[in-house]
């Protein structure tokens, strides 16, 4: 069936495309959005279709002052969140008043083969209502039933001190069982707002 | 004049976008490695692009596996000749953190930087070569084609290290150079790159 170009070959009218045409390199898989929430669970759509997924995380508002934000990992489609991690953790931070600043690494932050949730935003979310943290997560290979599951996460966010503080994790879920689900939730009350998306990158 | 619609706004018929925007990210070219001495992207071979059509380029790296035991992923730039061996002056440091949990750092390291040094670019430290070890990342390459200003790159990595601990490494710097950038190798610092995947993309509009 030949396409009957009406516009100058542009296509204005169209809003979906087959399945067919790719969508580019990065493809949203789903978005959640935070509303008072204890946890936000991604346990559909993370599987071998994608080498590696990113999550973005958006505007993450805690409920309580000084909540960290966390993120574990599941082998059992999120019925446990509880894969053994290891992973560093470093941050720089700058106060408002100009009075210090620091690049350092966090031992609290970090993990040595513990099952425990890995903090991404940590140093303490403020819950004032401008205060929220921006993330950008990557998974690689989660399916993988040979090689562990490393991840990395970069963030930044202002917290209740006031400073603004610049997170860096690197790790790995320490499993050779593939990881098909992921959990967020802060160390301390609800996630009250944000938006977290899920993309696979092909 | 209005568009003919055969299905709904949707167009099944079509297989290929043509040049219907798709996204930012653009696959170019995957390679796989299988018992390795080298990977090698260059402009104009097997389907890769590395010139002007994107401002920005990205390698990304997935379970990186060596062959042998303690070995170091690295990365050298083609400027005009077959040889990839562009001057380079970069920076590099690390977080890690045992698995036993008694060793953390964040720390420069001297031995993973170059000073307009025409060697390889280390990437990460001492993989282990463990059948579950590997290292995976990104990597990305500024403007490769302009002929006014140097190339930087910025990278990092998450691997396994030798020493059964985790290794995050950042890598920056630059191609000191304002000849095209046409093409970029990557090798481990002995023996083979096992196992493990290359994917380039262009990053459109950035």
């Amino acid at each position: 069936m030949a396409l009957n170009f009406a516009n100058n070959n542009s296509l204005s009218a169209i809003t979906t495309l087959p399945a067919s045409i790719s969508g580019g390199g990065m493809t949203l898989i789903s978005e959640q959005t935070a509303s008072s929430s204890a946890s936000i669970s991604f346990t559909s759509g993370i599987d071998d279709t994608y080498d590696s997924y990113v999550f973005k995380l958006y505007n993450i508002h805690p409920a309580d002052n000084s909540a960290n934000l966390r993120f574990n990992l599941s082998v059992d489609g999120g019925s446990n969140y509880n894969v053994t991690k290891t992973s560093s953790a470093f941050a720089a931070w700058h106060k408002e008043d100009d009075s210090g600043t620091s690049l350092a690494y966090n031992t609290g932050n970090d993990l040595a083969q513990s099952t425990d949730p890995q903090r991404i935003l940590f140093g303490g979310l403020d819950n004032a209502n401008d205060g929220n943290g921006c993330a950008t997560l990557q998974l690689f290979n989660p399916s993988s039933t040979t090689f562990v599951k490393h991840f990395m996460c970069t963030a930044v966010k202002n917290s209740y001190h006031p400073y603004a503080w610049n997170t860096f994790v690197g790790g790995y879920g320490n499993t050779t069982s593939a990881v098909n689900a992921v959990q967020f939730s802060l160390d301390s009350g609800n996630i009250d707002s944000g938006v977290i998306k899920l993309y696979g990158i092909s | 004049m209005a568009l003919v619609k055969y299905n709904d706004n949707s167009i099944s018929a079509i297989s290929s976008a043509g040049q219907l925007a798709t996204g930012s990210l653009v696959p170019i070219k995957t390679l796989t490695a299988s018992s390795s001495s080298t990977l090698s992207f260059v402009h104009g071979t097997d389907g890769v692009v590395l010139d002007s059509t994107y401002p920005i380029y990205k390698f990304e790296f997935i379970n990186i596996h060596p062959a042998t035991d303690n070995v170091e992923f690295q990365v050298n730039f083609r400027d005009g000749s077959t040889d990839y061996d562009a001057t380079k002056t970069s920076t590099f440091f690390r977080a890690l953190h045992d698995e036993a949990d008694t060793t953390t750092a964040l720390a420069y390291r001297t031995g993973g930087d170059l000073a307009q040094g025409t060697g390889f670019q280390r990437l990460n430290e001492g993989i282990g070569a463990n059948g579950d070890q590997s290292v995976s990342g990104e990597l990305k390459l500024f403007n490769p084609s302009s002929t006014t200003f140097v190339k930087h790159f910025m990278g990092k990595f998450s691997g396994c290290n030798a020493g059964d601990r985790e290794d995050t490494t950042y890598v920056a710097g630059y191609c000191n150079v304002t000849v095209a950038i046409d093409g970029v190798q990557f090798k481990m610092t002995s023996g083979n790159i096992d196992s493990g995947t290359i994917k380039l993309y262009g990053i459109k509009d950035s």
